[in-house]
């Protein structure tokens, strides 16, 4: 193809991805800048259509980080309307369910003085707040690309083309991408962020790290009755639906407005390749102890996000010439807590802190290695090497793990002289589908229990039709004489909006399959390019603004 | 107070169908006159006047009003308007056109799309594309409204309404019609099709999709298909029927190998009748089917096509 | 030739809708909002007349509340060259009527002397299809509406009207009032440096007191329903049933 001529701007400071940590950096930096009457120049691309689009978390907030960048955060109206009011931890049986006394939750585990939020509307403020402060928002366009330098720094991004056609041929609104240089290039794309696993490999960001771990979440939003309805109530489940050798549980938030937050964290190291996470999430609601708060109620919305489960021993190196990584991209967050907002926005805003610092020195450094100082002199450093045997404990399944768990935050206080290793990345956990047993899962009801297709339509999830497919494969021949042939197709069940599909292959009559990739269905979760046992999945930027429009998640 | 009921009548030719789902609508509310207007419309007054529920027939018959011009039509209906309360066209391309326009020049609002009358100033009307439904109270002493005709069931013959000859009123109009153009596809439009034959994935092929081309050519209907068919590769992008596709309200729409995702019904769940065609029985298409047939579609539709023959 | 442009803010076509259970209406509050689509491509059939001489300048205009600047903004970082925003409404359950606005622009219009009004044939919120229709009305210029093709031939249009039958091709003097279909052209994309020229844009800020325009409501809305879901009919044993059930029984086949 022939190369295309492209714009260029130019900029002090660079955010790709407008979630909690690509925003709180964003606002730092031009608070300090601010401050010291420098003017500086901050740009943000986001590829949802707004800001908010594409977030989706539990979520509780714990305010640490917001009391730190915006001290008067509740005059500025930001949309923290409901503290935690009381709290469950309950293990499920099929039937039964025991509640753990909150004398023996571990510290990390309260949530006195936290928000039930939606992390999407939080954005969205964030979002206000930094444009007052004079940040170029950007939303609706994909860092596509990442730049360098002849050097081998970072230079930038390239923003996606607009207007390319499904053959990759350029339509007749074809509008190319451009290059956005700058100083510095913050990373902040959120878990497995498609340019966050470029830079992990060139610049062998990962070499004295664990593997990372990742979990997929599947969240519904429901308008409850009202008399079903207890805000500030948190529970959160551990057990049934899920095997004792599987990681993950549930969590049920009650907003504002008789909304409630339901979700299922599955580990994404889970072996069984007949296990359908979003399934899980389906089965879990029926259990008696969850099913009443949904009677009489109305799912409003769904959607699904993979999140780092590594901790602080799975963290790369967070500089590299030319760029940071902040947040998720890097993985802060603390599983123990089941929250990473505040980690998040606290590395975004040291990782500005250490910009700034450079910017006023002229930025006569190429690697932020400040940044790295800080982090690991700062509370997030500290809360999260408190928090790092937890995760891992798991694999010993979850009675051995939750024993574990009492001992080391309760006892130690997760100062236990030792760390514990993840035993394997996510997508070599698969058993074959000879070794697993098939799981036969109930039909949806479609009032408390439903399927992918209608849950992906209440995500008002849109993709213009005429673009090349964004789930690349490195291989066509891969899926079927591999993922189809070894493990049964598990592409079909992990993802949870129905982009994966095993169906008839129309040109050999003779019963044999193909994989048909129903890109338009994708909600961005990532899980795909985590889990495909193959690794042939590459998940790659769609046009932007495409994706999903979640609305209060 | 009674009704004024606009006939659509385009070049003398009466949109009989249109016109009278829009009748059924207007008795409702009172006694129903019918304004013929157009060139060369006495066999279009008679047919209005043979209609059930029709007082009287207003002919203005006057080359001005042959193609149904926005300007000549709003002046000659709001120099009658002094003697009705409603005044209400069917929810054509042509009614819409004009309802506005009359309604602004009396100063009241339009009540566009009405799909249900609850009184004499209540009605029931699609918003959002037809995924939400308004009813509205109008405060305005007239009432201007286009109804959908796709909720309400054709007025009976039967009627021997009066026909009387009224004058044109004098408008100097901006606006000339040139030509009609003829629709370059042998087929009718999606969108205006009153018969769909729709195919999903199931077809298999876009050899096979021959089979769904078969059967909409002997319905006189148009051919949709599902996004899953249209992402294959089995047809075309503007067949597309459904949420990111068209939204279609046909008379009868027939979903071949179609499964009925969610994403797919929001096309063509206000279709009057709809009937599924599928081999598998839990296919939720089944659950909005009027009429539901489990079988091979290979079978099925050619059959189907001869039985047309 | 001057266009006046006129633009809503609405919610975003890929957003599905969703009622409110006390019944008042549909969510707006933290929905993707973006600009009516049929009004885009208004917007882009004025840069189009624009980037072929035969305008010189696109004002457009948005009734609504204080967020429609952002409406306003994506127009402008399209090419249009300033807006106006009438704020005329303090949330964004308020819709601002048909009628009302068409007062507002006949306003806007005698004070800006556009040679021509171009917008979308419906919003995409109310579906009322009336705005462009009652403001040719109001003015007295040529209406036209449902345009999927437009040239300007000295002071007369040519127009390619789409209708029920199919296409119908029209001519009009200017002044005059077009509504654009969806035909009538493909909207580019923003250029992300457009973005940031169209912040120093210049945009007006006015209240419908300074037109002296009454934008009180005549309709009530006295509810807003999800549409009723559609029940499952019968299952057919054969070609020969479904088709005498067709014929007999539904009508719908002679």
């Amino acid at each position: 193809m022939e190369e295309i001529e492209r714009d260029v701007m130019e900029f002090d400071v660079l955010i790709v991805g407008g979630g909690p940590s690509g925003l709180s950096a964003a606002i730092r930096l031009m608070q300090l800048a601010n401050e010291n009457e420098q003017e500086i120049t901050v740009c943000l691309v986001e590829k949802g259509s707004e800001i908010g689009a594409h977030i989706l978390s539990g979520a509780i907030l714990e305010p640490t980080a917001l009391n730190e960048l915006i001290p008067d955060w509740q005059e500025k109206g930001a949309p923290l309307n409901t503290p935690v009011s009381s709290e469950e931890i309950m293990f499920l049986s099929e039937t039964g369910s025991l509640k753990t006394p909150n004398a023996f939750l571990p510290p990390a585990m309260h949530n006195e003085g936290n928000y039930i939020i939606s992390l999407g509307n939080f954005c969205r403020w964030l979002g206000e707040q930094a444009e007052e402060l004079g940040v170029d928002v950007y939303p609706g366009f994909t860092a596509a690309n990442v730049l360098y330098n002849e050097d081998g720094s970072v230079k930038g991004v390239q923003t996606g083309d607009m207007g390319v056609q499904r053959d990759g041929t350029h339509g007749p609104q074809f509008e190319p991408g451009m290059e956005l240089h700058a100083k510095q290039t913050f990373f902040a794309e959120g878990c497995r962020g498609h340019l966050g696993k470029e830079l992990k490999e060139r610049f062998n960001l990962e070499a004295d790290s664990q593997t990372q771990t990742y979990g997929i979440g599947i969240k519904e939003l429901w308008e409850v009755k009202p008399e079903n309805h207890q805000p500030g109530l948190v529970v959160h489940t551990a057990g049934w639906p899920l095997s004792t050798d599987t990681y993950g549980g549930s969590f049920l938030y009650h907003l504002e407005d008789n909304q409630v937050a339901v979700g299922f964290v599955v580990g994404l190291d889970y072996k069984n390749p007949y296990l359908s996470p979003f399934e899980e999430f389906q089965r879990y609601k029926t259990h008696p102890k969850i099913r009443d708060t949904f009677e009489g109620a109305r799912r409003i919305s769904y959607g699904a996000r993979a999140l780092n489960e590594g901790g602080i021993q799975c963290l790369p190196k967070l500089t590299f010439p030319g760029g940071v990584m902040v947040g998720c991209e890097a993985g802060t967050l603390n599983m123990p807590k089941i929250k990473g907002t505040h980690t998040a926005m606290k590395s975004g805003m040291l990782a500005a802190e250490a910009a700034f610092e450079a910017i006023q020195s002229n930025f006569d450094v190429v690697e932020l290695v400040e940044y790295t100082n800080r982090f690991h002199h700062s509370w997030v450093r500290t809360e999260l090497d408190a928090a790092r045997n937890v995760r891992p404990s798991f694999k010993w399944g979850l009675w051995l793990g939750t024993l574990y768990t009492g001992i080391d935050q309760i006892l130690f206080r997760g100062k236990a002289p030792w760390t514990l290793k993840h035993a394997h990345a996510d997508h070599e956990t698969l058993l074959t589908k000879d070794q697993a047993t098939k799981i036969d899962y109930p039909k949806p009801d479609g009032v408390l229990t439903f399927d992918k297709l209608s849950s992906v339509f209440l995500s008002s999830t849109n993709h213009e039709e005429d673009q090349p497919i964004h789930l690349t494969l490195k291989d066509d021949s891969v899926p079927v004489a591999i993922n189809l042939a070894k493990y049964d197709g598990p592409e079909a069940r992990f993802c949870p909006a129905g982009v994966y599909e095993y169906v008839a292959d129309e040109n050999k009559k003779d019963g044999s399959q193909r994989l048909q990739i129903n890109a338009q269905n994708c909600v961005h979760c990532k899980t795909c390019d985590i889990k495909d046992p193959t690794q042939n999945i590459n998940w790659v930027t769609p046009q932007g603004g495409d994706g999903p429009n979640y609305p209060n998640m | 107070m009674s009704v004024l009921l606009i006939a659509e009548v385009l070049e003398g030719q009466l949109n009989k169908d249109s016109t009278a789902k829009a009748l059924t609508a207007a008795v409702q509310l009172g006694d129903v006159d019918v304004l013929c207007a157009s060139s060369g419309c006495g066999d279009a007054a008679s047919e209005l006047a043979a209609l059930q529920g029709v007082a009287k027939v207003l002919c203005a018959n006057d080359a001005s009003y042959e193609y149904a011009i926005a300007e000549p039509m709003a002046a000659l209906i709001v120099s009658l308007a002094d003697k009705y309360e409603h005044i209400v066209f069917p929810a054509t391309t042509s009614g819409k056109n004009i309802a506005p326009r009359v309604a602004a020049l009396l100063d009241v609002m339009v009540i566009s799309e009405v799909m249900e009358i609850k009184g004499a100033d209540e009605f029931v009307r699609p918003i959002y594309a037809g995924n939400a439904i308004q009813t509205v109270t109008t405060a305005d002493a007239k009432k201007v409204m286009t109804i959908r005709t796709a909720s309400f069931d054709n007025a009976a013959d039967g009627g021997s309404a009066a026909i009387e000859e009224i004058a044109a009123v004098a408008c100097d109009t901006p606006v000339a019609w040139v030509s009609n153009e003829v629709q370059k596809s042998d087929r009718p439009e999606l969108t205006s099709s009153s018969v769909i034959v729709s195919g999903g994935r199931g077809v298999g092929s876009e050899e096979d999709f021959k089979l769904i081309e078969a059967l909409a050519d002997k319905l006189g209907a148009a051919v949709g298909a599902s996004r899953a068919a249209v992402d294959a590769g089995f047809a075309p992008n503007d067949q597309q029927v459904g949420q990111t596709g068209k939204i279609v309200a046909p008379q009868l729409y027939i979903a071949v190998g179609i499964s009925g995702a969610i994403q797919h019904l929001a096309g063509m769940k206000d279709s009057k009748v709809i009937v599924a065609i599928n081999k598998d029985e839990d296919a939720p298409i089944f659950q909005v089917a009027d009429y539901g047939l489990v079988a091979d579609l290979f079978d099925a539709v050619p059959e189907m096509t001869a039985a047309l023959e | 030739m001057k266009i006046l442009v006129p633009v809503k803010r609405v919610i975003d076509y890929s957003v599905k809708a969703r009622v409110k259970s006390d019944q008042s209406g549909v969510e707006l509050n933290n929905v993707k909002m973006s600009i009516n689509p049929f009004d885009e491509i208004a917007v882009e059939e004025a840069i189009r007349m624009k980037e072929a001489g035969t305008a010189s300048e696109i004002v457009v205009v948005s009734i609504g509340v204080e967020k429609s600047q952002e409406t306003l903004r994506t127009a402008l970082a399209m090419g249009a060259d300033r807006a106006i925003l009438i704020k005329a409404a303090d949330t964004v359950d308020t819709d601002i009527e048909p009628l009302a606005v068409a007062k507002l622009l006949a306003k806007v219009t005698e004070e800006e002397a556009p040679g021509m009004v171009i917008l979308g044939k419906q919003a995409i919120d109310n579906d009322m299809n009336a705005t462009g229709q009652m403001l040719s009305a109001l003015l007295g210029w040529s209406q036209v509406t449902y345009a999927s093709k437009i040239t300007v031939d000295g002071d007369t249009l040519n127009v390619t009207r789409e209708v029920d039958a199919g296409l119908q091709n029209i001519t009009a003097k200017l002044p005059a009032v077009i509504t654009a279909d969806l035909r009538l052209n493909e909207p580019r994309y923003v250029k992300l440096p457009n973005i940031m020229k169209a912040k120093k844009k210049p945009m007006d800020i006015k209240t419908p007191e300074d037109y002296g325009v009454d934008v009180s409501p005549r309709l009530t809305i006295t509810s807003v329903v999800e549409p009723p879901a559609r029940a499952a009919g019968i299952k057919v044993e054969s070609v020969t049933e479904l088709m005498d059930k067709l014929k007999n029984e539904a009508g719908v086949l002679s």
